[in-house]
């Protein structure tokens, strides 16, 4: 990747960022601080690697990415909005009675979405489910699913994590949004699910552990999953939680609130000037 | 009425994915560790690589059966009701039926025919736990027979089907002129006095109470409902008005089954009485199927009853 990709990427991240505050303060509620911290690798995957038409969202050649942790809707529509396969001023209906923008993804309405999400744990598997159609019909597509840390602790997760190494799912790649926080606290004191990467790896995944707001570290996680042959992988993706937005970095109550006018425009406005200094 | 053959619905499920492949049709089956129960076994003899056993793990199978539908390419998923319909609920209304994708989930060892067992394998509640899905298509055939026509269709219609199945032998009771269609009960005895609307395995037992009724100079329609949602609402109204008094049978809990989806539209379009015959609100027990059927009082005698206290209150 270039300096000056990498910017580009950091800058249509940086938007997308914007338009999970935007949206969230216009819907008075959502998920922005899961949204933020899966934001640079969604921007990543759609932006510069999945194989995928805005004009055609349906191929049945296509990359298919699942939003296994669904809450963080707010950033798929952002990143779908601004990959166009929507107008970004759809966004602004997010949550609203009429809108295609449902509180978590709905694949029957939106177009761009390939799953149907928001109940935890399930995602993965209808990503393995992907996976293993792929190989049924000798398809080369690539599957991507972003699982959040706290999502872990459902047992579903490790049902579906124990299937894609047994049936040989190298077209499945698992990432998971380390931001380290899930409602009730930090997800050691809840009911830790670390090590991350000795538990995929002793599930027989091919594990890297990355900083999930580096652009190189990303590029270089998903070529390593890519080519990865025999197996899937997963990228322990170590972030923050409300990345980007100061005032809600780490911050456990950012997770399910939206920003009221105020917390809006100073979140708006940081974004603003991280824009303009790229 | 002869009882010479006994097939489970399980084996005429098994023997219907067969032909529906042999037949040209693409899907995929998948398994719970239990291919041997379920008879999706004499599938993967027969079609090894469109046969994937997921493993014990219930939950995981629905999704992934939710994952290859939302390519395009139909999934037949089988469990035992219990594991199925009760542990998986939350994927099969999720990641299933919101989406509306292409699974048929196809459950066997439903109801407490599964026998020996015993309670926790027995389960009551599926019927009940399938049909307030929003666009779930819920069959449960009677025979061998319709259980073969139901498969082909649920493969046919485009959407999440639940198709309830069982353990036990039980009666062929119709031939090859039957006709199952989605949504359509069938009238198999005509009569004025008294509707018996029955489902699965009660089928068969309806029909025995309907000539033990006859005998006693009592005229009982009996109606199959194999699909139970959507339900025939047409023929149950017309029973209802035609003969002022209906008895539902059915091999699950008197408590939200196909007792209830009568009840419902009887009493919002023609209210007349609506008696169930089923298992009562309590857990199944271990013992041989037949004897279950007595204990639980799913005979055609528990029916005859049932039907002179629907006509006492008419």
């Amino acid at each position: 990747m270039t300096e000056i990709q990498k910017k580009e990427l950091m800058k249509v991240a940086t938007s997308v960022r914007m338009s999970i505050i935007e949206a969230t303060h216009a819907a008075k509620s959502g998920h922005p601080g899961g949204s933020l911290s899966s934001a640079d690798m969604a921007t990543y995957l759609y932006f510069s690697r999945m194989n995928i038409d805005p004009e055609n969202p349906k191929d049945p050649n296509r990359d298919r990415f699942v939003l296994s942790k669904g809450h963080a809707a707010p950033l798929l529509y952002s990143v779908l909005a601004h990959r166009g396969f929507f107008p970004t001023e759809e966004l602004l209906k997010l949550r609203k009675p009429g809108s295609f923008l449902q509180g978590h993804p709905d694949m029957k309405h939106t177009p761009g979405v390939d799953m149907s999400t928001g109940s935890l744990g399930q995602g993965i598997s209808a990503a393995c489910g992907m996976a293993l159609a792929a190989k049924l019909d000798n398809k080369d597509y690539h599957v991507y699913t972003i699982l959040g840390d706290g999502e872990s602790e459902e047992g579903q997760v490790w049902e579906a994590a124990m299937f894609a190494a047994a049936k040989n799912l190298d077209n499945l790649t698992v990432i998971v949004d380390w931001n380290n926080l899930q409602i009730d606290g930090t997800i050691e004191e809840v009911n830790s699910p670390l090590p991350f990467d000795k538990k995929f790896e002793a599930f027989n995944f091919n594990v890297v552990v990355i900083d999930g707001h580096n652009f190189d570290e990303i590029e270089k996680a998903i070529e390593i999953a890519d080519n990865t042959k025999g197996r899937p992988t997963a990228i322990i993706m170590k972030t923050v939680k409300g990345k980007g937005v100061s005032f809600m970095e780490n911050q456990i109550n950012w997770h399910g609130s939206a920003p009221n006018d105020e917390q809006c425009e100073m979140a708006l406005a940081e974004l603003r000037a991280t824009l303009e200094s790229l | 009425m002869s009882d010479v053959i006994k097939v489970a619905t399980r084996d005429s499920y098994g023997k219907a994915l067969v032909e529906l492949a042999d037949a040209g049709k693409d899907f995929v089956v998948v398994d719970a560790d239990l291919a041997a129960a379920t008879k999706t076994g004499t599938f993967k003899k027969a079609y090894p690589d469109k046969f994937i056993d997921i493993g014990i793990a219930e939950q995981n199978m629905i999704g992934i059966a939710a994952g290859i539908a939302s390519t395009g390419k139909p999934v037949f998923a089988s469990s035992f009701a219990m594991f199925a319909a009760g542990r998986a609920f939350e994927q099969i209304r999720n990641s299933v039926g919101y989406p509306h994708l292409n699974v048929k989930v196809c459950a066997t060892h439903a109801g407490i025919s599964v026998g020996e067992d015993g309670a926790t394998h027995q389960c009551n509640e599926d019927i009940a736990l399938m049909r307030v899905i929003p666009g779930m298509t819920v069959i449960n055939p009677a025979d061998d027979t319709e259980t073969k026509q139901a498969i082909k269709a649920a493969f046919e219609i485009d959407g999440p089907v639940y198709v309830r199945l069982g353990r036990l032998a039980v009666p062929v009771i119709f031939d090859e002129n039957y006709k199952f269609e989605i949504g359509k009960g069938v009238e198999l005895v005509s009569g004025n006095d008294v509707t018996i609307v029955a489902t699965g395995l009660m089928v068969h037992e309806a029909l025995a109470a309907a000539e033990t009724l006859k005998s006693e100079g009592i005229s009982a329609r009996v109606i199959n409902i194999a699909t139970i949602k959507p339900l025939d609402e047409e023929i149950i109204i017309k029973a209802a008005k035609e003969t002022g008094a209906i008895v539902v049978c059915e091999e699950h809990s008197v408590i939200g089954g196909l007792g209830s989806a009568v009840a419902d539209t009887v009493s919002a379009n023609c209210p007349v009485p609506v008696i169930k015959v089923g298992v009562e609100d309590v857990f199944g027990k271990s013992g041989p199927a037949a004897q279950l059927l007595d204990i639980f009082g799913l005979r055609a005698e528990n029916i005859v009853e049932k039907v002179k206290l629907a006509i006492s209150k008419k």
